[in-house]
């Protein structure tokens, strides 16, 4: 009977309740005169009519179609579907008033009864006219005019004048504004993500003047924390996570992209760019690193690299979560739906899904550089050092130009013949990777990445003089940095190689062929592997020249690496056949390549596989490797021929004219040393372009099956949406720019929807991933449109907005002044019991947002509030401790978990480690969606495991325990003060007189355990971090303790883990 | 007891409920919680009350025994003398038409059984040696020679065994069965994983919510450390320490709730209370030491020290079932045997078939086996053609394997369907992944077609748009 209080509420609560649900569900309708289709009849259409009578061919029964007014006119049993303005002559209402089991509409099989208020709609609709228009959603947004409020209904902006008017209509009343200190504790978690620190409150609390609250929004928005706040709230709908998916789920370096996404909201790049430079960002004009980097947008999707599965299944598994994640994230369509057949509810062809997925379906997944400010200096220091030393060159050898002309004269004719063979076969024993041979009869492997690995070709050629073999090592745009390898360094290792031949009559009699004369267009010199890939500190494996592929031993392996600013290029070696190969009838190859160079993960993260390669023969005996690139080697005709010294084909020939001049050794050397100095970048997964020879045709799929394509399809949107004028072929730029056109029904409406969502726990449209027919009708659609309107093309030029200029157009910084400036956001949230009983969900907005934060925001709070917060912005995603044994669920051993100590444990929670097999589980408490599929919309739940991670997980332990520290240095003299001061940081309010006695009261108690020794004060107070030395002047163990378990409790308080 | 006390009464089970509990019941208790809980348990549209049977249930609670890795029918079910005559012959070019293994080529050479088969128990099930605890409860069990999935990945198999999609982002089958038939343990949570062996290839998606709320993903109850995570107080905090802090919790938050009347301020009360009595309820459930010996030891566990393993989830399972947990998953990661497919066999049975046999006689024993489903089986089958050089692998298959149920109103005693004489495709009685489901849920007194769940706008269930349910198994 401790609380009394408490048990007269929820039977309050419960009577209610029984109130509402006889009311029925809150509705967006409202009652008019005259029916609007789109609004009242098209949803009621939707959930009973349209899965058989809708826009799916296939699936319609009776040939009838109800969501266009094409079939109205149609006679069934002798009338017509809809009459207009006649009840009794409209066949399909005399259906749906039957009260004959076989004729009533909906079929009672189907389920879906019509409830008598929807029949009512329908019948009013019918008598009305019968007139059909389309839905909402799919016609472009218009700026609404804007209703007036009531006299006392206060106005900031236009968002209350819409609120204002809806609310009258339902004769609710808008809530006081809330207290200031409730005001700047909301504005700084929705904004930042973080609680506002006491002297923010104290200067905020202080400030008299009429704009105080304008200075704090404008505080707000130029913190670096708006980026990493709102970054959060894109990443969700980017699906991001910092692992592969799937079995192997291997850790990826995708935080560069991240850290793109903070950066862009930061300096508020509009929308409209922000899209297109995620979505086709190499693809504009004047594109840099970081457009390109943008790019990684699309390939957050997961990546299976299982053994033995075949690429292209997952691949276009990754492009069907592609466009899953534009319908939900930027479309507001479930496009998904449309994989397998034409959209039930809405108009979306299949077809018309296959040529959304043709934009997309023409890129290499590729990985790529980022280089850090620093790096990029260094690089640029490199290039200008080189530009320098090249001209220096032609000083020290004024006849340069002759001498090149010379060199090429006789260079020219320098070469091998070589004959490509197309393999037959390109197996990996074991079959943990499936090879493709492709066109030009190169073998590219993708999926699962072998690490210790043989690799067997098999080849026939025609001839009968075979005298030597190439081998090439050729870049990819599906390999990391474009190649050779496999490696996280497009790095490749080939230890041995060996070659059988069989005559072709007898293709089952191999013997060996003997190799010698080792050449390549690059040796390295024999070098230790890179640390990267060592098995440990005494791994005397080495890589390097092609002397290496024929040495019979494992340890050494061939690598055509150039060091990290030349490595991504075609490279290969050549053998002679120590007796030249001679079959009547032409011979079969048997090539095998071992890879032993990986190092310790053998589940591909070490792998040094040679990504793609091809095989070429010769008829000559003098085989060796040619030095020259092949734009180099086709230009030497022409520049023996003669061409003026500022030709380009002389410019291209320079570098290696020059590193055959034994005058320029001296030079050559600077230029090699500046080259060697090039930094190896972090890295991200994007998108490249597929171009020419390497074009796909994108099919349908039947039923959505990969391995049944039907017909080819090209690059089209639907035309249930704005027209667009597509150049021949269509690239993701102009999908892009068709995404961010003005006249897109969705695109902004989506956007601001989603805002909205953040601010208030509800989107205006409750479903932000669903606009379509099905979709609730939202009660405040004119203020979606109105806001749609504003985000595309402002016209409110707000305080803190240039004000001479106007505002920008797509600025989130523009629609999130506006949101917070309103007074609907600025309301008290509590709830009356009229209110609870009308609009539990409080959707009318007759009240501000109350509801608990985001799992990041919540761990945010004890980080911050306890001076733990690491501030740095960007950077690798940091591992947080976890549980003992918790990594064990993981299919593989996982190596990589270096549980973050010191300062990076404390980063914000934005950074840390999002594994997607195993998700962290103090985010999944707090329900952080794990990346898998794009997230919209986050459920809020309140469970016991929730509870337990605030209490007992060790990150909030420590900054529990760091809290109580906190207050013994900085919360005043008093334990009174003390407890103003934590509920101050906690909550931004000072505690009510009956909180602190009750604080006070477990305060003493727990003193007087701690003097009886009944509770270990060490133990409670002090963690690996914190030391008895941070106990402040004469502060006792015992005393930090008796704060600490204050802390803990604090944390625990509702009020703490809610915006209120 | 007047109004005002029932009304009481189930105010209080309604806070409680919103984790542990959805009862199915149609009474004022979930009538009110679907209107707070909201969105949060309904999602937006249509729905206007949680699902609830369409039909009376045959069984009220599940166990599923997840083999992960892929089981090989051919040697503990699949009895195929045929096989061994064709051992090292290439199978018929009309069997391998359009066909896929994972690793090997699709005309490699066939390999006989393994393992001696036996008839067994009144029912006369054949099974191999390898599984003599399962073979003496053979009369118990319902098995399925005919089962076939899409799959032939361990990832996307998996997934589509637990979520009936290979794409990920469904909710399971044990989150399906919470959302229809809610919990009835107020202590523990209604759906339960425990792992032995290896880490799974479909990871916590394979017990995960997808799209339902995040309260029906799977609970991971652990053999090391905490069996919840984070269920023990930090060092220091003793249990007075807590009470009292959760008590003076309790009583700022009510005075939150006074001032500010948002309800979700009382199911904030409820879950941390509910973690209090988890703090309890959790180590009991670990503890065994009030089970007898003789229980102990029909599961294979030394009575002074019951290791961590699958014998030993096995036993948990049956303890939380008898404390109304809905839904046990148990996941014994092993069985993928492309190479030493024989000592493999020997030793991921070795591991599981005795725990297996004891949790459905012990089931049994206490009257739980009838209106509980017992399931095991993996997510593929393996190949009739052998894998490596050694003759002792094979790889993933997937279009014939066998699968055994026990209990939940499940005929008892019978082999339904047969394979080809490869052991390579069904002959009769082919039973599909999504057709399983169906039947289950069927068992769990659902329609398949009409436990549904809106997102994006579409009706969701377990089945997709595929599933008959097979009648003759039960």
């Amino acid at each position: 009977m401790k609380h009394p209080e408490i048990r007269m509420k929820p039977l309050l609560m419960l009577v209610f309740l029984i109130g509402l649900l006889a009311c029925g569900p809150l509705h967006g309708e409202e009652k008019s005169p005259q029916v609007e289709f789109s609004r009242q009849v098209l949803p009621i259409l939707a959930d009973h009519c349209l899965l058989c009578h809708g826009f799916d061919e296939k699936g319609r029964k009776a040939s009838l179609r109800l969501d266009v007014p094409g079939d109205q006119g149609k006679i069934h049993g002798g009338k017509s579907v809809f009459k207009p303005g006649e009840l009794k002559g409209s066949a399909a209402w005399l259906r749906i008033t039957s009260s004959d089991p076989d004729e009533i509409m909906p079929p009672p099989r189907a389920n879906r009864p019509l409830r008598p208020e929807q029949k009512e709609i329908l019948k009013r609709w019918i008598e009305q006219g019968a007139k059909y228009d389309q839905h909402w959603a799919f016609q472009t947004p218009l700026r609404p005019a804007v209703h007036p409020a009531p006299p006392e209904h206060v106005v900031n902006n236009q968002i209350d004048s819409f609120v204002g008017a809806r609310l009258q209509k339902e004769g609710l009343k808008q809530a006081p504004r809330a207290a200031k200190e409730t005001l700047l504790r909301r504005l700084s978690l929705d904004l930042t993500g973080l609680p506002p620190s006491l002297p923010e409150l104290d200067s905020f609390l202080n400030d008299a003047s009429p704009t105080a609250w304008e200075k704090q929004v404008e505080r707000l928005l130029a913190s670096p924390r708006y980026g990493e706040r709102w970054a959060r709230w894109w990443l969700d709908a980017a699906r991001f996570a910092d692992s592969d998916g799937y079995e192997k789920d291997l850790p990826r370096s995708q935080w560069p992209w991240r850290d793109w996404v903070i950066a862009a909201f930061n300096r508020d790049l509009p929308y409209d760019r922000f899209l297109m430079e995620q979505l086709a960002g190499d693809l504009l004009p004047g594109a840099g690193p970081s457009q390109r980097l943008a790019t990684g947008f699309l390939r957050n999707s997961m990546v299976n690299e299982e053994g033995a599965i075949l690429a292209e299944q997952f691949r276009l598994e990754g492009l069907i979560d592609r466009l899953d994640c534009l319908g939900k994230a930027v479309l507001g369509l479930t496009i998904s739906c449309a994989q397998c057949h034409d959209h039930k509810y809405d108009p979306i062809t299949k077809a018309e899904y296959y040529k959304l997925m043709a934009f997309i379906n023409n890129d290499y997944e590729a990985t790529s550089w980022v280089y850090t400010d620093e790096q990029q200096k260094v690089i640029e220091g490199i290039h200008q050092e080189i530009a320098l030393l090249q001209p220096q060159a032609k000083n020290k050898i004024p006849n340069w130009h002759q001498l090149l002309t010379q060199w090429a004269a006789k260079e020219k004719d320098q070469v091998t013949p070589w004959e490509v063979v197309k393999p037959f076969n390109a197996d990996v024993i074991g079959g943990l990777a499936h090879p493709d041979i492709l066109p030009d009869g190169s073998i590219l492997t993708l999926g699962f990445r072998p690490s210790d690995a043989v690799l067997v070709i098999q080849l026939d050629a025609k001839g009968n003089n075979h005298a030597g073999l190439r081998l090439e090592a050729l870049t990819h745009g599906d390999l990391p940095f474009g190649g050779p390898g496999r490696s996280a360094k497009g790095t490749f290792a080939v230890s041995e190689m060996k070659v059988e031949a069989a005559p072709l009559k007898e293709p089952g009699k191999f013997s060996p062929v003997a190799l010698n004369e080792p050449s390549a267009d690059f040796s390295k010199a024999p070098s230790p592997l890179d640390p990267f890939f060592r098995r440990g500190e005494n791994d005397s494996r080495l890589v390097g020249g092609p002397e290496f592929l024929i040495d019979g031993k494992e340890e050494t392996a061939w690598s055509g690496d150039r060091g990290p600013a030349l490595r991504h290029q075609d490279t290969h070696a050549v053998f002679r056949f120590a007796k030249p190969v001679n079959y009547e009838g032409g011979a079969r190859f048997k090539i095998t390549l071992t890879f032993k160079h990986a190092g310790k993960d053998i589940h591909g993260r070490h792998n040094q596989f040679l990504g793609r390669m091809r095989i070429a023969l010769t008829s000559s005996a003098t085989a060796t490797a040619d030095p020259l690139p092949p734009e180099v080697r086709m230009a030497l005709p022409k520049i023996a021929a003669g061409l003026p010294p500022d030709a380009p084909e002389i410019q291209k020939s320079f570098p290696n004219w020059r590193t055959t001049v034994a005058g320029l050794k001296e030079i050559n050397q600077k230029i090699a040393a500046a080259w060697s100095r090039h930094p190896e970048g972090n890295t991200v997964l994007n998108l490249a372009a597929r171009q020419g020879e390497f074009l796909r045709q994108t099919r349908i799929l039947d039923r959505g099956d990969w391995q049944k394509p039907l017909q080819v399809v090209s690059p089209g949107t639907p035309t249930i949406l704005h027209k667009t004028a597509l150049p021949d072929g269509g690239t993701r730029l102009d999908l892009a720019r068709w995404l961010t056109d003005k006249n897109s029904p969705t695109t902004a409406r989506v956007a601001v929807n989603r805002a909205w969502q953040s601010f208030f726990g509800n989107g205006l449209v409750a479903t932000p991933e669903d606009f379509g027919t099905r979709a609730a009708m939202p009660p405040h659609r004119e203020l979606l449109d109105w806001l749609a309107c504003e985000f595309m093309e402002p016209t409110q030029l707000q305080a803190g907005e240039n004000q001479s200029g106007k505002p920008q157009p797509w600025s989130f910084k523009h629609l999130h002044r506006l949101i917070v400036c309103s007074a609907t956001y600025q309301q008290a949230s509590a709830m009356t019991p009229h209110q609870r009983q009308l609009d539990p969900r409080n959707l009318l907005l007759a009240r501000g947002p109350r509801f608990r934060v985001e799992a990041e925001i919540l761990r945010d709070i004890a980080l911050s509030t306890s001076g733990l917060m690491n501030p740095a912005v960007g950077g690798p995603s940091i591992f947080p401790p976890v549980p003992d044994g918790f990594l064990s669920l993981s299919y593989l051993a996982v190596d990589f978990w270096n549980t973050a100590t010191g300062p990076e444990r404390y980063r914000r929670s934005l950074y840390v480690f999002r594994r997607r097999s195993i998700p962290d589980p103090v985010m999944s408490a707090f329900d952080a969606p794990n990346g898998d599929t794009a997230c919209v919309r986050r459920e809020r739940s309140n469970t016991p495991l929730a509870a337990l991670v605030i209490q007992n997980e060790p990150v909030f332990v420590e900054c529990a325990q760091s809290l109580g520290l906190r207050v013994l240095r900085e919360g005043g003299a008093t334990d009174g003060d003390k407890i103003r001061y934590l509920f101050r940081l906690l909550v931004s309010r000072p505690p009510r007189e009956e909180e602190t006695a009750v604080l006070q009261k477990f305060l003493q108690e727990n003193r007087h355990r701690l003097a009886k020794g009944e509770i270990n004060a060490h133990e409670v107070a002090f963690h690996a971090q914190s030391k008895l030395a941070d106990l402040p002047g004469k502060a006792s163990p015992n005393e930090a303790a008796a704060w600490v378990l204050i802390a803990r409790l604090l944390y625990s308080l509702d009020e703490v883990v809610n915006k209120n | 007891m007047n109004l005002k006390q029932e009304l009481k009464k189930e105010w209080g089970k309604l806070a409680a409920r919103r984790w542990f509990l959805r009862d199915c019941a149609v009474g004022l208790g979930s009538m009110a919680l679907s209107s707070i809980l909201g969105k949060n348990a309904l999602g937006y549209s249509g729905a206007g009350t949680l699902p609830r049977p369409d039909h009376p249930p045959k069984a009220k609670r599940v166990v599923y025994l997840f083999m992960a890795g892929a089981p090989s029918h051919l040697e503990l079910f699949d009895h195929k003398p045929e096989l061994k005559k064709w051992e090292g012959k290439s199978p018929p070019a009309e069997l391998i038409q359009n066909y896929r293994a994972a690793f090997i080529h699709t005309n490699s050479a066939l390999m006989g059984p393994k393992f001696k088969f036996s008839r067994h128990g009144n029912s006369g099930a054949e099974l191999s040696e390898a599984l003599p605890n399962t073979a003496a409860v053979a009369d118990h069990l319902c098995f399925l020679k005919g089962m076939h999935t899409d799959a032939v990945n361990h990832a996307p198999g998996q997934i589509l065994m637990n979520t009936g999609s290979q794409q990920f982002g469904r909710p399971s089958f044990g989150a399906w069965t919470v959302y229809g038939l809610g919990s009835e343990s107020a202590d523990l949570p209604g759906y339960v994983v425990l792992s032995s062996a290896n880490g799974t290839s479909g990871g916590s998606s394979n017990w995960g919510s997808g799209f339902l709320p995040t309260i029906y993903h799977g609970v991971n109850f652990r053999s090391q450390g905490d069996p919840v995570l984070y269920l023990s107080n930090p060092k220091g905090i003793d249990d007075r320490t807590q009470r009292q802090t959760l008590d003076l919790i309790k009583t700022l938050n009510s005075q939150q709730f006074q001032a500010i009347g948002d309800p979700e301020i009382l199911t904030r009360i409820a879950s941390f209370e509910m973690a209090y009595r988890l703090q309890t309820s959790a180590p009991e459930l670990m503890d065994l030491t009030k089970e007898s010996e003789a229980t102990l030891k029909m599961y294979g566990l030394d009575p002074k020290d019951p290791k961590p393993g699958f014998a030993r989830n096995c036993l948990l399972a049956r303890r939380l079932l008898e404390r109304g947990v809905r839904f046990v998953q148990l996941f014994h990661e092993s069985w993928d045997h492309h190479g030493g497919l024989v000592s493999g066999i020997k030793a991921s049975a070795g591991q599981t078939d005795r725990g297996a046999a004891a949790l459905v006689r012990d089931l049994a024993q206490r009257g739980l086996l009838d209106d509980t489903i017992v399931i095991w089986g993996g997510e593929f089958g393996r190949t009739p053609m052998v894998q490596g050089d050694g003759m002792d692998g094979r790889d993933h298959h997937n279009r014939c394997f066998t699968m055994w149920l026990a209990g939940g109103g499940f005929k008892p005693g019978i082999t339904f369907g047969e394979s080809d004489p490869f052991g390579f495709k069904p002959a009769k009685g082919a039973v599909h992944v999504h057709d399983l489901h169906a039947t289950l849920l069927h068992q769990l007194g659902f329609d398949h077609t009409k436990l549904t769940y809106r997102f994006q706008g579409r009706d969701y269930r377990l089945t997709d748009v595929h599933g008959q349910v097979v009648k003759d198994i039960i």
